[in-house]
């Protein structure tokens, strides 16, 4: 189940990451998203091994790749900007091959593709292994606010029924003969759009009644789940640990 | 005689700003009894069920649930007490698990640790869904979504169980398979429906709500062998249909 990709990032499986509580990993990859976007320029030699650790995290999930391309599609208009830089960007020029192009811009594409692409791996690793239950407990015991907890959560829940819904009004326009070909058709539109915002609403209503009415009265319990131990938070610290330790050393050297 | 498990005297109500729905409704339900609330579309079914776990409040009149006055007081012991399963499940399962949706009434009683857990097990297999218990509540069938929207409440363990419109959108198959398990099911039963051969089915008793008031309460066969009184109120045997007569 969960193979749809888009909706449904999680993929089960039973590896070292999928078995990591839901907390530490939020934390792990916070840190090396952070630690990486900070290692100062050039940083060949950290940035390397920020997108190895990416690869390396991907590969722990024991997800096959095939399941990870299309998730990594959202890096592609980064990679893009980043292709471009180098022959816009000012500065002296050099040689690259055949080709002239910005030093300066070089090294911005180098940095911002190989910052991209780690945190993109990186954040894959995590979606693939993590279900949308326990993200949410995660973000429960790191204390983020209920409210926000709660939004989260609804958003995971109904974004397939208000999907369903926008649909189905698509569909009973259509067949009805209406085609959104102009700005003329706007109004229509908008007028949908509008049927959608309140029948969200009223759902709201609905599903605020039936949690009243089953005793809730304002906090969301919170369900006990693994937690986590010593090695686990060390092994999550442990790739933004190996980046710090990268471009500390290049630093030194 | 026992404390009736339901004690509704003149209810009344009306929505702000809009016109009465409920013109004084007399309803007594006792433990054990299973009773079909019948009316057309607009009756008042779905608002008088709000008056019983008090979402809404009675204009004029009480709601009395096994003697407990519904009051902001006993506002959570009246929730306990009445398990409400509304008509859309998608209304009804909102936890990202079927399984923490079904705890998620117990939790708020204050359960934890193995005693919910048992709760959470106890009420899935009662409608016989415990195999989904892990599984996202927007990946289930319409039928299944049902079930556990059902399994929600049961977890409760509430002294009465009210189900609005529970076949509404349902296959007949879904259909069937739900009149099973509800028949099994040993607890009290307020089905609101205007699904006439299912409430004939599980109920033993019904009332007819129409206009905002009670307007037949007796035998589900009698009533529904009164052509006329059907005719009036709006409702209607599904073609070809006709009830056996008892005597
Ligand atoms: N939130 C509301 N505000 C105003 N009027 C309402 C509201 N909900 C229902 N009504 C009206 O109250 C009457 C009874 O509705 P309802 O209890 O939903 O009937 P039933 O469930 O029997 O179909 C209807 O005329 C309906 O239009
Ligand atoms: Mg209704």
């Amino acid at each position: 189940m969960g193979a749809r990709p888009g909706l449904h990032l999680h993929i089960d499986g039973d590896s070292v990451l999928h078995r990591l509580p839901a907390h530490a990993k939020v934390v792990g990859l916070l840190a090396f998203a952070l630690t990486t976007v900070a290692v100062p320029a050039p940083g060949w030699w950290p940035l390397t091994v920020a997108m190895l650790t990416g690869c390396g995290l991907v590969a722990l999930t024991g997800v096959a790749w095939r399941y990870v391309w299309p998730r990594l599609l959202i890096e592609v208009p980064f990679l893009l900007f980043a292709a471009v830089l180098p022959f816009v960007a000012s500065g002296p020029r050099m040689a690259l091959g055949p080709l002239q192009v910005s030093e300066v811009g070089l090294l911005s594409a180098w940095a911002l593709a190989a910052k991209g692409t780690a945190a993109v791996l990186a954040a894959t690793a995590f979606a693939v292994t993590t279900t949308p239950r326990d993200l949410v407990v995660g973000l429960q015991r790191l204390h983020v606010p209920d409210t926000l907890v709660g939004i989260l959560s609804f958003m995971v829940r109904y974004a397939a029924v208000v999907g369903d819904e926008m649909r189905r009004m698509r569909i009973a326009r259509e067949s009805r003969g209406f085609r959104a070909a102009s700005l003329r058709s706007w109004p229509t539109l908008g007028r949908t759009l509008g049927a959608l915002f309140v029948r969200s609403f009223e759902r709201g209503e609905r599903v605020h009644v039936s949690m009243v009415s089953r005793g809730w009265t304002g906090t969301f319990p919170t369900f006990a789940t693994a937690t986590a131990g010593l090695v686990d938070w060390a092994c999550a610290a442990l790739p933004a640990l190996l980046v710090a330790l990268t471009a500390a050393w290049a630093l030194a050297s | 005689m026992t404390t009736p498990v339901l004690d509704l005297r003149g209810v009344a109500y009306r929505y702000p700003g809009s016109h009465q729905a409920l013109y004084g409704v007399d309803l007594h339900v006792h433990a054990g009894e299973r009773v079909a609330l019948l009316g057309p579309n607009g009756a008042g079914k779905t608002t008088l069920v709000l008056h019983l776990n008090g979402i809404l409040r009675a204009g004029a009149g009480t709601v009395e649930v096994s003697g407990l006055p519904v009051t902001d007081a006993h506002l959570l012991e009246i929730r306990r007490r009445v398990g409400i399963v509304f008509q859309d499940p998608d209304d009804q399962l909102f936890m990202p698990t079927v399984r923490d949706d079904v705890a998620f009434g117990p939790a708020n009683l204050g359960l934890r640790g193995p005693e919910l857990d048992a709760r959470v097990t106890e009420a899935l297999t009662a409608v016989d869904v415990l195999g989904l218990a892990d599984r996202a509540p927007h990946h289930l069938s319409f039928g299944q979504r049902r079930r556990v929207a059902i399994a929600t409440v049961l977890a409760m363990e509430p002294d009465i169980l009210v189900l609005d419109e529970p076949t509404s959108n349902l296959d007949p198959a879904s259909r069937r398979e739900l009149a099973d398990i509800l028949a099994a099911l040993p607890v009290t039963l307020l089905m609101v429906t205007h699904d006439l051969p299912y409430a004939a089915q599980l109920c033993e008793r019904s009332v007819i709500l129409s206009d905002g008031v009670v307007a037949a309460d007796g035998r589900t066969l009698d009533l529904l062998g009164d052509a006329d009184l059907l005719r009036r109120h709006r409702l209607e045997l599904p073609w070809g249909f006709a009830v056996p007569r008892a005597d």
